[in-house]
């Protein structure tokens, strides 16, 4: 099985996992609790945090432990617009962001609140003076992700944040793709509140943080106990926590070697595809692009059949399909960078780390070759253009 | 989530291709909904018999299934018989498909009796309880503009 889908989740690591094991069966107390074991447990968390704090030049006081990327896209979100109703209720976001913040908007939405939704280039980047022009008196937050879930593009942060504190708006970015694979710092980049998840860098699922700037007001989404400084209540999960730092800790001192190391996989698979298959489009900016990420657009195809093929072939990957998302739309990220739906509808994430390997790679370009081939061949699209061609040519 | 036969018929399709001076061509769906079906026949004028089939489609694992499962199940029979392949004949001909895919079932049906009325159509015939196709299209708006 060769697994090429490390955007959607990756594989919890050994040592992550030894992490985790004393605080099931052993260490198993509430860390709220008053005894000794409790306390024992407290101080080894607040470890934990304060690693993952310094993963981002946070202080580890502005580190609020939740289920994951989700959670804290929805609480950044419907927190601050909550605590900020009364400055007003106008939420600046774009079109490409993660359905945890384009669904939370259009739930606001619902609710009374204005979102507007900011284009982006054919390249997937934001457009900065768009973002500058739409912000208004009543603009309370701004939510524009680091990097994107399909196409990998990384968004111009730092002069987003700047942008907002100009003109007095809260900033949130959800960072849970970009998070462990590009160096974030929250005060260089003028970042107020920022989401990560721990499963899309070898932690467990079902944990991740947000960080909340100091200073700023939060309703909370999950009321009851006092944990996490009383804003997010439910028993601290310590087995989660610490296998998340321990994540944390393998991800960013070994991000420079792995991330040359991805980027020769993914040169060499981009160089290998653009010149063995004809009528590709890669999807998104080659330069602000996440190392692990690739995004193909194959004509005449549909994505889900490619898929399929190639799960055949023993190879995970995912698409930008109608058929995946279930619905009758290609990716809405796809769609924004300006791709017709049937080009969309046949393009095909590939999202690599540092366990993948050049054999994997030439496999999979060699398996892809054959699939593309074989439903060209099935394809009216296909036969379609070749007349045509063939036409002109004659 | 697809049924063995789906996935039978996906991996091995048959039929697949075109048939040159064909009785009867129907292309049906459209590309931005990510399906596009495509029915070659090759009709005996005397007999009515569908002699051979062929097809081509853009679209989602069923979609390529039901179009090769469509296309058995008219070969070698009669316009009147093909008019009874319905799509629920060809999903259960497939051990069902899921939900969101009963529209496929539909287009292969619906591909098959584009094809028919191509063919009424080139021979000024008519073929009784054949209704004008919903979705035909032309080929030039089968063509994806670069």
């Amino acid at each position: 099985m060769i697994y090429l889908d490390n955007a959607a989740t990756t594989r919890v690591k050994e040592e992550v996992m030894e992490a985790m094991m004393p605080y099931f069966c052993e260490k198993f107390y509430n860390p709220s609790s008053v005894y000794g074991p409790s306390r024992n447990i407290t101080k080894e968390i607040q470890e934990a945090r304060k690693k993952i704090a310094n993963s981002i030049g946070a202080d580890e006081n502005e580190i609020y432990f939740t289920s994951g990327g989700s959670e804290s896209d929805n609480w950044a979100i419907k927190g601050i617009a909550l605590s900020q109703q009364n400055k007003g209720k106008h939420i600046i976001t774009s079109k490409i962001e993660h359905h945890a913040v384009l669904e939370t908007c259009k739930e606001l939405e619902k609710q009374g609140y204005e979102i507007t939704y900011i284009n982006v280039n054919e390249e997937g980047i934001i457009n900065l003076e768009e973002l500058e022009q739409s912000i208004k008196e009543d603009t309370i937050l701004v939510s524009i992700m680091t990097a994107n879930n399909e196409i990998g593009v990384i968004e111009p942060i730092k002069e987003i944040g700047n942008i907002c504190h100009k003109h007095n708006v809260l900033f949130h970015t959800d960072a849970v793709q970009a998070y462990g694979n590009i160096e974030i710092n929250v005060e260089e980049m003028n970042i107020d509140l920022l989401s990560t998840s721990a499963h899309k860098i070898h932690g467990p699922k079902g944990i991740g943080f947000l960080y909340i700037k100091k200073g700023i007001k939060i309703d909370s989404l999950i009321n009851g106990g006092n944990q996490e400084k009383g804003k997010r209540a439910g028993t601290t999960n310590s087995a989660l926590i610490m296998g998340f730092a321990k994540a944390v800790e393998l991800k960013i001192k070994n991000m420079k070697t792995n991330n040359e190391y991805i980027l020769n996989l993914r040169n060499h698979l981009i160089k290998r595809i653009t010149k063995e298959i004809p009528y590709v489009k890669i999807n998104g900016s080659m330069e602000q692009r996440l190392p692990g990420n690739i995004n193909i657009s194959f004509r005449f195809i549909e994505g889900e059949g490619m898929l399929l093929k190639l799960d055949m072939a023993g190879i995970c990957a995912s698409s930008g399909s109608a058929c995946t998302s279930g619905s009758l739309d290609p990716s809405h990220v796809l769609l924004a960078i300006g791709l017709p739906h049937e080009i969309a509808h046949g393009s095909l994430r590939i999202s690599i780390n540092e366990e993948n390997t050049i054999e994997e790679i030439d496999y999979t370009v060699d398996e892809l070759k054959k699939i593309i081939n074989e439903l060209r061949m099935l394809s009216p699209l296909y036969e379609d253009f070749i007349k045509k061609e063939g036409k002109i040519n004659v | 989530m697809y049924s063995d036969k789906v996935m039978e018929h996906f991996m091995n399709p048959r039929n697949v291709g075109e048939i040159e001076d064909a009785s009867g061509i129907g292309t049906v769906g459209n590309a931005k909904c990510g399906d596009i079906m495509r029915i070659y026949l090759d009709i005996d004028k005397n007999t009515h018999i569908i002699n051979d089939v062929k097809f081509k489609t853009f679209g989602c694992g069923a979609a390529i299934a039901t179009s090769s499962m469509a296309t058995e199940l008219v070969k070698g029979k009669t316009i009147e018989e093909a008019l009874k392949v319905t799509n629920s004949a060809v999903m259960e001909a497939l051990d069902g498909l899921p939900p969101v895919k009963v529209h496929c079932s539909l287009l292969a049906e619906e591909a098959i009796h584009a094809a028919l009325w191509d063919y009424a159509k080139k021979n000024n015939i008519t073929i009784e309880g054949l209704k004008k196709p919903k979705s035909d299209i032309t080929e030039e708006e089968a063509i994806i503009e670069e």
